[in-house]
């Protein structure tokens, strides 16, 4: 890379003195600009009488005069690099805010109906006068759909991303990639369409939580497959040849040096595809059936899930569902950043010190 | 490297946390939501639990046990749950889920005989008798109309009650013809009301469904010719709103100012929504009333053979306190044919949805009974099942 | 980074060594050596054919999802009395049904559009902010949260963009077509109260792509040699010089893979743009009107009530959503292949 010549105006007849520390903006000024951008936002909120307008100018008002004070007083690489900084803690600020906007509702509107009874009960004969009933039949739903689509799709995903990165080469390599690439993005709706053809009318079964399953594998497959992949090719291979190199077989270097090596990261991506199945409604909709009442059995009779219940007291007439949905909805998130939190901290146990 | 673990282990143990995590649970969750301590009260009981049932003679059930699995019409998703609520309590052996998925998705059920009965907005079509049919081993299914319901045309316009409105005038405003709300057309038919000058959105439904169909129906049989387009499923025009399923409709026209919208009357009540009054004509506008419904209900003609008792209504009526805007929600089941161990169920769950007391449930939640004549002929059809 | 060999030289490398082995094994130890040589060719040939055969697995279910809408959406086709692909109608019952796709996947199209615009940008700075500008100490924990915010599930962001968040975007709707409305897809039409337009759609969709994105950028950008990023700042690059030298050209594919897992997400998102958008089937390009409809919202809406053609044609269009995924997916393959020099695998 090139350092681009600096444009100070010291006259080229004598040398600089030693340029080690160069003409740096006081740090009040920063301060200043962000105090005269709080300015601009409430005056733009008075004007226009919108807050989110009001952050918006706050936010282009502070980076462009602290770039432009930065590029007087300093100079353009600098003025560029104190751009790159707000820009980047403003879409930091920009992502969280709608997020943390999202939870705090969820919270807010969840709260007050969620209580042991609400977990610890099922809708059966539940009427649309009383406040009563819960999720229960719905927790049992969906810890079963997505474990039981667990239990298909992480080991297939994970032999294939092996597949590719330890054996991989050629066409079958290929064309396999590139199917992987096309699953990510099959809709839910038509992976539950394919389940739906294939599970309930091509070999007649009935509707159940392992159909379900079925729909939720397929979500799952591309991710945990993509990112195994992609930290099985994180695996440098030097460690790969040590191994090769003690007489180990390749199929004990990939199980005891590659795997382990890449655990953290797959475990995070397995994580994600859970996050992504596990909120899924659509697929469920044709395929589980939508009990009311408890089936512990995945394999035989209706079952619900969670997302399914939020949707299907999104659309009661009850007076008491909307509130209903929210606890739902709440419990959901919360069975989520569990479940995050106990893999978040298996990885940090077993994963193996990295560089960072 | 001194670690070594090894993801089948870890994996293994995620799906035993997974799979403990929901037994543990399994020996806390409860299905039991009644009132009363579920020890007291076991089967067979001849008196209803609970006030649910007041006047109505109760039903003679016989109560078999086991799962009854039946999908379909949202419409009637309410009524369901009472009756599989009341019923359950009457017959503790017995489960009824009901899935409220929408008609086509709970005809489709049954034709593939997934489900054992359908609820569905609308009977069988001409083209879906040979499914049904096959469905049934070899026998016709039936429609029993079941449940009625007022279609509501509700409105969120401030300072104005008690709005009335006709055929034309409704199809005007939702053809986008009536742009505001202090147009000649409403004007003439609300001269006390102030109206103000508020444009008019009109909100439909975004998703097919048995509710705009009836709408529709009604704006072309008594619209005349302020309504061109063919009755169907789907919203026809391009002009206003729209929104998802009766809530979501209700839900926009609660939150717009301006707006109007049809939706099942429990749903407009519901959400505390002011409801038009419809002159059809007769001497005074009709209010939307479980008899009201009923009445027009009542002037319908049965036009299936049989037990067959598929009803063709007259949304023109004149009839004198006759709402002229209902559904009718049906169940569809087998004649015979029904396969021997849901029979008993499905008999039993029907002959108390049809008997006067699951029928007097339905006036709380919005809906209207059928009327005497109508039920009379659909406890016969529900007694000849086998 | 120059020393590291080729996956191809190294598989090479290692079946020479393996069969230049053996037999100077078997020379040496006669019959001992034989159960152990066994065992491993055995072990590896057991490995082997289990990925492969998890990875041809991976291949039949594709074929057979294939197969299903291709054989369903024919059903359909030949029933059809408009042009699929250029009509923007619905009519899938009575005697003469006519249905198109043309408005559904200009929604579906311009949705996604505005989610990837707004959402790939935010993503990267997001996860630029965690790997190389937020303390070290609270880094991990942003990360956490991104991570967690991946999981919200679309039912509530339904929920939430159709109850909190339309109404508060009503005044921007307002305010873009006040300001910008000689720009045409700024234009508005109708004097609408509402914000449940494909804009907000799109906002919605933005978001809820935005912690995927983010989440596979930050591995990424965890990935990069620390050796370059050191170089660079050795050499007296700025902190943004140096991500723009080192990190994000070692990102890029990276980026760009992240960004499809993201689009995908928004082109098939369902249960949100169903909820939230104001439906019609006749295409909009003014994003601030409501109306327009996305492929995949089109389907839940319309699936639960259609008969055999309604669905065989939803199925119809699923294919054409299938088909606009598999063609993104195939520009951002070459994109990827012409940067495969920054591959992690030889770093």
């Amino acid at each position: 890379m090139s350092i681009v010549k600096t444009d100070t105006a010291a006259p080229p007849a004598e040398p600089k003195p030693l340029q080690l520390t160069r003409r740096s903006m006081p740090t009040w000024i920063p301060w200043a600009v962000a105090v005269a951008a709080v300015g601009v936002g409430l005056l733009t909120k008075a004007v226009q009488g919108n807050w989110a307008l009001g952050g918006f100018f706050a936010g282009l008002f502070y980076v462009v005069v602290v770039s432009l004070a930065s590029w007087q007083i300093e100079d353009r690489r600098r003025a560029s690099d104190r751009l790159a900084t707000s820009i980047v803690y403003s879409a930091f600020v920009v992502a969280v805010v709608p997020l943390v906007s999202i939870l705090w509702y969820t919270v807010q509107q969840g709260w007050e109906k969620l209580s042991p009874e609400f977990l610890s009960h099922s809708m059966n004969g539940v009427g649309p006068r009383d406040d009563k009933g819960g999720i229960y039949h719905a927790i049992i739903g969906t810890l079963e759909q997505v474990g039981l689509a667990g239990l298909i799709a992480v080991p297939l995903g994970l032999l294939t991303a092996i597949y590719l990165v330890e054996y991989g080469r050629g066409r079958l390599a290929r064309t396999i990639t590139f199917f992987v690439d096309v699953m990510t993005g099959v809709p839910s709706i038509v992976a539950g369409l394919f389940v739906y053809a294939f599970w309930i009318l091509a070999l007649g079964f009935e509707a159940s939580g392992f159909a379900g399953s079925l729909a939720l594998a397929i979500l799952m497959l591309p991710t945990v497959v993509r990112s195994a992949e992609e930290m099985l090719k994180l695996v440098p291979n030097e460690l790969r040849e040590a191994s090769l190199a003690l007489g180990v077989p390749k199929w004990r270097t990939v199980l005891k040096v590659v795997l382990p090596t890449a655990i953290g990261g797959i475990i995070t991506g397995v994580m994600l595809s859970i996050a992504r199945v596990i909120g899924e409604t659509a697929p469920l909709l044709l395929l589980v059936g939508l009990s009311q009442s408890i089936n512990t059995d995945p394999f035989s009779g209706w079952q619900s899930s969670i997302p399914l219940f939020v949707f299907d007291q999104n659309h009661s007439g009850s007076r008491f569902a909307p509130d209903r949905a929210w606890a739902a909805a709440l419990t959901l998130i919360i069975i989520v950043m569990l479940l995050n939190l106990v893999a978040r901290l298996i990885a940090r146990w077993k994963a193996p010190k990295a560089g960072r | 490297m001194t670690t070594r673990p090894r993801l089948a282990r870890r994996s293994a143990a995620f799906a035993a946390i997974a799979v403990a995590g929901a037994l543990t649970l399994t020996a806390c969750g409860s299905d039991d939501n009644s009132d009363k301590p579920a020890s007291g009260e076991t089967t067979n009981a001849a008196n209803p639990p609970g006030g649910s049932s007041s006047a109505a003679a109760p039903a003679k059930l016989d109560c078999p046990t086991g799962t009854l699995q039946g999908a379909g019409s949202s419409a009637q998703k309410n009524a369901m749950d009472e009756w599989v609520k009341a019923f359950q309590q009457k017959c503790s052996g017995a489960k009824v889920e009901y899935n409220g998925n929408g008609s086509g998705a709970g005809r489709q059920a049954f034709f593939d005989s997934q489900v054992a009965f359908a609820g569905s907005d609308a009977s069988i079509a001409d083209a879906d008798v040979a499914k049904g049919t096959a469905a049934c081993k070899g026998t016709p299914a039936i429609n029993l109309p079941m449940v009625t319901g007022p279609i509501a045309v509700a409105y969120n316009v401030s300072g104005v009650k008690d709005l009335v409105l006709d055929a034309k005038t409704i199809a005007g405003i939702f053809a986008g013809q009536i742009k505001t709300w202090d147009a000649a057309e409403i004007k003439a038919l609300n001269p006390k009301a102030t109206l103000p000058s508020t444009p008019i959105q009109a909100v439909h439904r975004s998703d097919k469904s048995g509710t705009t169909e009836n709408f529709t129906k009604y704006l072309k049989a008594a619209g005349g010719d302020a309504w061109a387009a063919a009755p169907s499923q789907d919203w026809p025009s391009q002009e206003g709103q729209s929104a998802k399923g009766s809530d979501g409709v209700a839900n926009v026209v609660k939150t717009t100012a301006g707006a109007i919208g049809y939706m099942e009357g429990s749903f407009a009540e519901n959400a505390g929504l002011g409801v038009a009054q419809i002159n059809t004509g007769a001497a005074a506008p009709v209010k939307l009333t479980p008899e009201a419904a009923g009445k027009a209900v009542s002037a319908a003609k049965i036009t299936g053979t049989g037990n067959d008792l598929k009803l063709q209504l007259d949304y023109a009526t004149k009839a004198e306190g006759a709402y002229p805007i209902v559904l009718v929600t049906y169940e569809i089941a087998c004649e015979k044919g029904t396969p021997a161990d849901k029979l008993p169920l499905v008999k039993s769950f029907l002959t108390y949805t049809s008997s006067e007391e699951g029928q007097s449930i339905l006036a709380k939640n919005g809906y209207a009974p059928l009327p005497a004549e109508i039920a009379t002929k659909v406890r016969t059809a529900v007694a000849a099942l086998s | 980074m120059s020393t590291s060999i080729t996956p191809e030289s190294r598989d090479n490398a290692q079946r020479d060594s393996g069969s230049r082995r053996s037999p100077k094994a078997d020379q040496a130890h006669g019959a001992d050596a034989k159960p152990n040589k066994t065992q491993v060719r055995l072990g590896d040939r057991v490995f082997l054919g289990l990925s492969r055969g998890a990875g041809i697995t991976l291949l039949v279910i594709m074929a057979g999802i294939a197969v299903f809408l291709v054989v369903k959406a024919l059903d359909a086709l030949g029933d059809n009395n408009g042009n699929f692909l250029t009509d923007s109608t619905w009519v899938t019952d009575g005697s003469k049904p006519a249905f198109g796709v043309a408005g559904l996947v200009g929604g579906t199209v311009i949705s996604a559009g505005i989610a990837m615009l707004i959402a790939v940008p935010v993503a990267v700075g997001v996860a630029l902010f965690i790997t190389h500008y937020a303390p070290r100490r609270v880094a991990q924990t942003l990360g956490y949260i991104v991570d967690l915010l991946a999981a919200v599930p679309s039912v509530v962001f339904g929920l939430w963009g159709l109850v909190f968040l339309s109404p508060k975007l009503l005044g921007l709707h307002t305010w873009l077509s006040d300001y910008l409305g000689w720009i045409p897809i700024f234009d508005k039409d109708e004097t609408g109260t509402t914000a449940r337009t494909l804009f907000t759609c799109g906002i919605i969709l933005a978001i809820m792509v935005l912690p995927i994105i983010a989440a596979v950028t930050r591995e990424v950008f965890l990935q990069v040699p620390r050796a370059h990023e050191e170089a660079a700042l050795a050499l007296g690059a700025t902190r943004w010089e140096m991500i723009r030298t080192a990190v994000l050209p070692f990102g890029k594919p990276g980026i760009i893979s992240a960004s499809m897992l993201g689009l995908g997400r928004a082109l098939g998102e369902t249960i949100a743009v169903a909820m939230v958008l104001s439906s019609s089937q006749e295409f909009t390009y003014k994003i601030l009107d409501p109306g327009g409809n996305t492929i995949a919202a089109n389907i839940a809406n319309q699936f639960a009530e259609s008969n055999d053609l309604g669905r065989g044609a939803l199925i119809a269009s699923g294919l054409v959503l299938f088909v606009l995924t598999l063609l993104v997916n195939g520009a951002a393959r070459v994109v990827i292949n012409r940067h495969k020099e920054f591959s992690g695998a030889n770093a």
